[in-house]
């Protein structure tokens, strides 16, 4: 049993960590950066340790500082959120030489997917179909690769994840630049400037599938849908994915539990898929062994909390859910709340937020470590909150969702709120089924 | 340390209870937290306020004001953030002392959010000198480059 729980992260997902970890009786220490040392969460926190300076290399990023600080604070476990060092092996290595309980997947699994070419490769192993592509070493290789898989082509970053380091290059004379745009975003982002080439599918959704296992046996939770997104960052993400044939979704789901399967996978994590939107066909994309983002979603059809079970497996328990005992029911959306704004190119909007007032009531949840004076540092991501809307039914989560994004008031920073509004009423997203080129054809 | 004053569905337990009666506004206000519900329309909104006494101590940061020598136009930081010479590590800086620039002439990156936002001249000129330091933490308007008009 996990009874000192060190949760290396910041912001919503540190506060949503904390609520179960206290729900479940664990003293929780929260790492801070000095930027970070009066969230919200390090209020909440039974104990606080600094872990650094603001700057992520020296802070959240750093793996001897978060380790040093999660051993002077005598932690049994440590939970890594999404991003920073979640999928980061060596982390997970340093954390167990420590004595330390990395809340996550076993090291093997990390290694498989942490790196997306590793990925592609395991995927085909277990049988699973994969978008053409692969590796470019330098400018010379990523021209051959592009001119055989043909343009439109993706560059993304091995290391990747969020959008970072991704790019999408229409003709050959733009690939130098893009290239060079793509590494610098892949080393800041990740330590890694390491990028590989993928055909383009213009009309493709995002769609994936939670899973969760404990190194013996893999279940699914479902679908979510992810396929609004501007530059590859997800902007609405919901559950289950809308207007798919049942059997294209089974279909889905079953190869998730095979990877998962074949992985011996331990833990939450989740299978990402590109689907054509026409024809249902679905290529692998890869696998994030971690929480993700968009958790809530799922926790909302299926009444699991995802938190608890990665927690739990953790500790060396087997699935105490199987699969019949999931049955997602009613359906779920989250828009991301970030502190961007939308009139000027998405440019971060850091600051002090000097009023938040967020929805309330049955069927909204608000996932967010800002309240009224909260501090958005320049530092680190702008998300701000999550906005979770449910219902029995689609319609009835869209029209909730119109009427939270309609009393969300966030004042001090500019926000992406005003953009939900516009994807909320848009009469594609209304209808469901959309595409990754929704937001080019937001009005 | 405080502990968590309501959870999500305490909330919107209270949110329900108010919804069927003639209530608007629910303002409770404790030694720890202040929560406000308020109707609007037909929903609800909610915010929150945490005192102070339970915050940690914070860490300051100042920054340094620079005033700009006569004849010299500074070249400012669009954003807070880290601000970077060159577009990777270990690539030529994009610009150095003494080289011409135009308005859209790129002289740096900042990177916020992890985002890179790149920062142009917005003048003519010869950079004269060149302020902040490669990966230095720079505040938002913060002078980086003083160029001569």
């Amino acid at each position: 049993m996990i009874q000192r729980l060190f949760i290396a992260n910041r912001g919503e997902i540190a506060l949503r960590v904390i609520r179960t970890a206290k729900r479940l009786g664990m003293t929780t220490i929260l790492g801070v950066s000095a930027a970070d040392a009066n969230s919200l969460p390090a209020r909440v926190a039974d104990e606080v340790a600094l872990v650094g300076p603001a700057p992520l290399a020296q802070s959240y990023l750093s793996v001897e500082a978060v380790i040093a600080a999660a051993k002077v604070a005598k932690a049994d476990a440590i939970h890594p959120g999404y991003g920073f060092l979640s999928e980061n092996a060596a982390f997970a290595i340093a954390a167990a030489e420590a004595g330390i309980i990395f809340v996550g997947p076993e090291v093997a699994s990390l290694r498989a997917m942490g790196d997306k070419l590793m990925a592609r490769k395991v995927g085909i192993e277990a049988g699973l179909p994969v978008v053409p592509g692969g590796e470019a070493a330098d400018k010379a290789a990523a021209l051959a690769r592009a001119q055989e898989t043909g343009f439109p082509v993706l560059l993304k970053a091995v290391s990747g994840g969020g959008g970072k380091g991704m790019k999408r290059v229409d003709a050959p004379d733009q690939l130098d630049a893009m290239i060079d745009m793509a590494m610098a975003e892949a080393q800041a982002s990740f330590g890694d400037p390491r990028i590989y080439v993928e055909r383009f599918v213009a009309a493709g959704r995002h769609v994936e599938v939670q899973v969760l296992g404990d190194g013996e046996t893999a279940i699914h939770l479902g679908t979510r849908d992810c396929s609004i997104q501007r530059r590859f960052q997800k902007l609405v993400e919901e559950a289950p994915a809308p207007a798919l044939p049942d059997a294209s979704r089974a279909a889905i789901e079953e190869a998730a539990v095979r990877l998962a399967q074949h992985l011996h996978y331990k833990g939450a994590g989740t299978v990402e898929f590109l689907v054509d939107a026409e024809s249902f066909d679905f290529f692998f994309l890869e696998m994030n062994a971690r929480i993700q983002v968009e958790h809530p979603v799922t926790e909302a059809i299926t009444g699991v909390d995802l938190i608890e079970q990665q927690l739990l497996i953790a500790a060396g328990a087997r699935l105490s859910l199987t699969q019949e005992m999931v049955q997602p029911g009613g359906h779920a959306i989250e828009v991301r709340i970030n502190a961007e704004d939308a009139n000027m190119d998405f440019r971060p909007s850091p600051g002090t937020i000097t009023h938040a007032a967020w929805p309330a009531g049955p069927g909204i949840r608000v996932d967010t470590h800002m309240s009224n004076g909260g501090q958005v540092p320049p530092y680190y991501d702008s998300l701000i909150g999550k906005i979770i809307v449910s219902g029995k039914s689609r319609e009835e989560a869209v029209a909730k969702l119109s009427a939270a994004l309609a009393v969300t008031h966030i004042e001090g920073v500019s926000t992406t709120t005003p953009l939900h509004q516009r994807i909320a009423a848009d009469p594609r997203f209304v209808a469901g089924g959309v595409d990754t080129r929704f937001f080019e054809g937001l009005a | 340390m405080t502990d968590l004053p309501l959870s999500p569905d305490d909330v919107a337990e209270i949110v329900a209870l108010l919804d069927g009666g003639g209530y608007d506004r629910l303002d409770i206000r404790t030694t720890r937290f202040r929560l406000r519900v308020n109707r609007e329309g037909s929903s609800w909104t909610q915010d929150w306020d945490f005192s102070e006494s339970d915050a940690p101590a914070t860490v300051a940061e100042t920054s340094e004001a620079v005033t700009l020598p006569a004849g010299m136009v500074g070249i400012t930081a669009p954003l807070p953030g880290t601000f970077y010479r060159a577009p990777s590590p270990g690539a030529p800086p994009f610009v150095e002392e003494g080289d011409q620039v135009g308005p859209e002439t790129v002289v740096g990156i900042v990177e916020t959010m992890k985002l890179m936002n790149p920062v142009h001249a917005g003048c003519s000129g010869e950079i004269v000198a060149i302020l902040a330091d490669n990966a230095a933490m720079v505040e938002k308007d913060a002078v980086l480059m003083h160029v001569s008009a």
